[in-house]
């Protein structure tokens, strides 16, 4: 089994053979929110082509490999050295247009008691959002 | 910031506060927010529109007087540290109590010129640290170390990633001498930049 640390959270996966991260498609998509359709790999209205010539290093065998389609569209990865836990990024232009759009990023964190809150429970009020630590 | 929810605990339990406090192990919020620091906030309306974007909230230089065999700060430092915690406070009240009138809200071009962006780097450095609290938290804590290391070698600027990283002591303090070799290190550089609000002490 293969973690997946995305931007939607952590996904134990089947990973295919080979280098890279090969998923079948649902579990992509599942994981990541991107899923592969004839014309390439889509989240949302934005689609990304499979490069011409290049097609088996990125869908093969009912298979899409995700590290491959992460370094195509230059968003960061990271992965363990035994290539069994990656996180899949998101790039820093998305980040810097979410910001300067000034809609404030949403996201779930957990409380002490394990309760998850998202930022958009909020909506409504005025919220001071910061941060802390104990180191 | 913190990779546990056991290292928050005793703080949370000894304030008991009635506003959520969460526990982000992998810095998603900093992420997210492009923060580098505790404490950093960012005020967003009732709408969800950032109207102040991530800042330095309320914290003051002047701990870089601290001398570091007695452990005390210079009575005038301890002054403006006060002072600045209490001008931020009375910042956020205002805001509270006043709404957009209080002064401090910025505009949207305001907003924008206040934002400071992630770059590739940082955006990288961030898989690496979330990819090493993973690692930490499955007893890979030798990985880890790798992966914070590559973390902050492309994201210096990121005391969170850094001292999250970095050796503690028994109160789970990163406190080393290391820690005060790299402030010391930054110059004339901010460790907590000003903060763009009527009232601080310079």
């Amino acid at each position: 089994m293969t973690v997946i640390l995305s931007q939607l959270g952590e996904f134990e996966v089947r990973d295919g053979p080979g280098d890279g991260l090969w998923l079948e498609p649902d579990q992509a998509a599942a994981a990541t929110g991107w899923a592969l359709r004839p014309e390439g790999l889509c989240r949302g209205d934005i689609c990304v082509p499979i490069p011409a010539g290049r097609g088996a290093n990125f869908a093969a065998d009912g298979k899409v490999n995700l590290a491959a389609f992460w370094d195509h569209m230059d968003m960061p990865s990271a992965t363990s050295a035994d290539g069994d836990i990656w996180t899949l990024g998101e790039s820093a232009d998305n980040r810097a247009a979410s910001l300067l759009s000034l809609d404030a990023p949403d996201f779930t964190l957990p409380d002490l008691a394990g309760e998850a809150h998202s930022l958009s429970d909020y909506r409504g009020n005025k919220v001071l959002l910061t941060t802390w630590a104990s180191w | 910031m913190d990779s546990e929810a056991d290292a928050a605990r005793p703080w949370i339990e000894a304030v008991t506060p009635d506003y959520p406090a969460l526990i982000d192990r992998a810095h998603r919020v900093a992420e997210l927010y492009n923060m580098v620091n505790v404490p950093q906030a960012v005020w967003i309306d009732e709408a969800g529109k950032i109207v102040r974007p991530a800042e330095n909230a309320g914290a003051y230089e002047g701990f870089r007087a601290m001398d570091l065999e007695t452990w005390t700060i210079p009575e005038d430092e301890v002054t403006a540290i006060v002072k600045a915690q209490a001008t931020y406070f009375s910042a956020v009240a205002d805001w509270v109590r006043y709404g957009a009138a209080c002064g401090h809200i910025y505009d949207a071009d305001q907003a924008k010129a206040h934002t400071s962006l992630p770059s590739r780097n940082s955006a990288q450095a961030h898989c690496y640290f979330r990819l090493g609290q993973y690692l930490l938290r499955h007893g890979r804590a030798a990985e880890a170390s790798v992966h914070f290391g590559e973390a902050s070698r492309l994201h210096p600027e990121s005391w969170n990633i850094w001292r999250q990283a970095a050796e503690k002591n028994e109160t789970g303090l990163n406190n080393s001498a290391e820690f005060w070799a790299r402030v010391e290190a930054l110059g004339d550089g901010y460790y907590y930049p000003p903060v763009d609000i009527k009232g601080m002490p310079e």
